[in-house]
């Protein structure tokens, strides 16, 4: 059998792809979305910041600021789990600049306010094929079973030589 | 005494969010507004084709969409988003302004029906359309 590799590489390919998917995208710095990597788990993370305020006298969070933060964590989710089982196999990233999926469309579901802290979102790829993806994705604040928000996006892979 | 659209595009550029992303109300009537997003490298999606994130595009349609609401004369001061669904036709041109134009289609007691259609310099080929049903607040 195999020697597993040390643990200290593994980590380091892991958030090199994590990195690889998120970094070089200025908008998920704009809205300070993080990502939090448990394996091959990722959830999504947005701190609360002031400008992700709709409306400031309940406050509550804006809606678009809801939208794009799920739009973010299901891109990035569908990236991850289309390149991972490569990257594992391989032991290395891909070559050349990682491309993220494309949005077809988007539909969010507001299930209550958006308060003014902290959010997580985790996504679920429910179908990938060659060129199109479908994911779902959950966002919630306080307690993992109630649920904020939660979306379905449709999605255009990127082309496999790019 | 100021007029009302001047209100308006003071409750709208005041949202933080909105605010951040540099959002405008151009115009404002009887349950349509359009509001404009100029480009901006802080929003950009993909730094290989510098096309503003289909994100920032969603918080303009949002914004759009309850401005309409809440212009119209059936609804109050108040809005919150229902749902909303978007389809991204193509990617805006980098380097111009996103411009959306929302209209309540339909307005009950309970909900407004909003659509939206969002463009950049070449208004015959839109960016992205959304629709919406949002919340209405009973007038007191």
């Amino acid at each position: 059998m195999k020697r597993p590799e040390p643990v200290h590489i593994i980590k380091q390919r892991r958030e090199g792809l994590l990195r690889g998917l998120v970094d070089g995208v200025p908008y998920i710095g704009f809205l300070g979305v993080e990502f939090d990597r448990r394996g091959d788990e990722l959830t999504a993370v947005l701190p609360f910041r002031e400008n992700l305020i709709g409306n400031p006298s309940l406050p509550a969070l804006h809606g678009g600021a809801t939208a794009a933060f799920l739009e973010i964590a299901a891109m990035i989710e569908l990236a991850w789990s289309t390149l991972w089982e490569g990257v594992e196999a391989e032991g290395a990233l891909p070559e050349g600049p990682l491309r993220l999926p494309k949005t077809i469309d988007f539909t969010v579901d507001y299930l209550r306010t958006g308060l003014p802290r902290d959010a997580y979102a985790r996504a679920r790829v429910n179908r990938s094929g060659r060129r199109y993806a479908s994911v779902h994705v959950e966002a919630w604040q306080d307690n993992r079973s109630r649920l904020f928000a939660q979306a379905t996006g449709h999605f255009l892979m990127p082309p496999p030589d790019s | 005494m100021p007029d009302p659209k001047t209100i308006a595009r003071q409750f709208i550029e005041a949202l933080p969010h909105s605010h951040a992303l540099g959002m405008r109300l151009e115009a404002i009537s009887e349950g349509v507004a359009t509001i404009s997003m100029p480009y901006d490298e802080r929003l950009i999606g993909d730094p290989l084709t510098r096309v503003i994130h289909g994100g920032a595009v969603s918080a303009l349609m949002d914004t759009a969409c309850g401005a309409a609401v809440m212009s119209h004369p059936a609804a109050g001061f108040s809005t919150a988003t229902l749902d909303l669904r978007i389809d991204y036709m193509r990617p805006a041109t980098p380097g111009q302004t996103i411009r959306t134009r929302a209209e309540c289609h339909h307005v009950t007691r309970s909900v407004a029906f909003v659509r939206a259609v969002a463009t950049d310099d070449d208004g015959a080929r839109p960016v992205a359309m959304a629709t919406g049903a949002f919340t209405v607040e009973r007038l007191k």
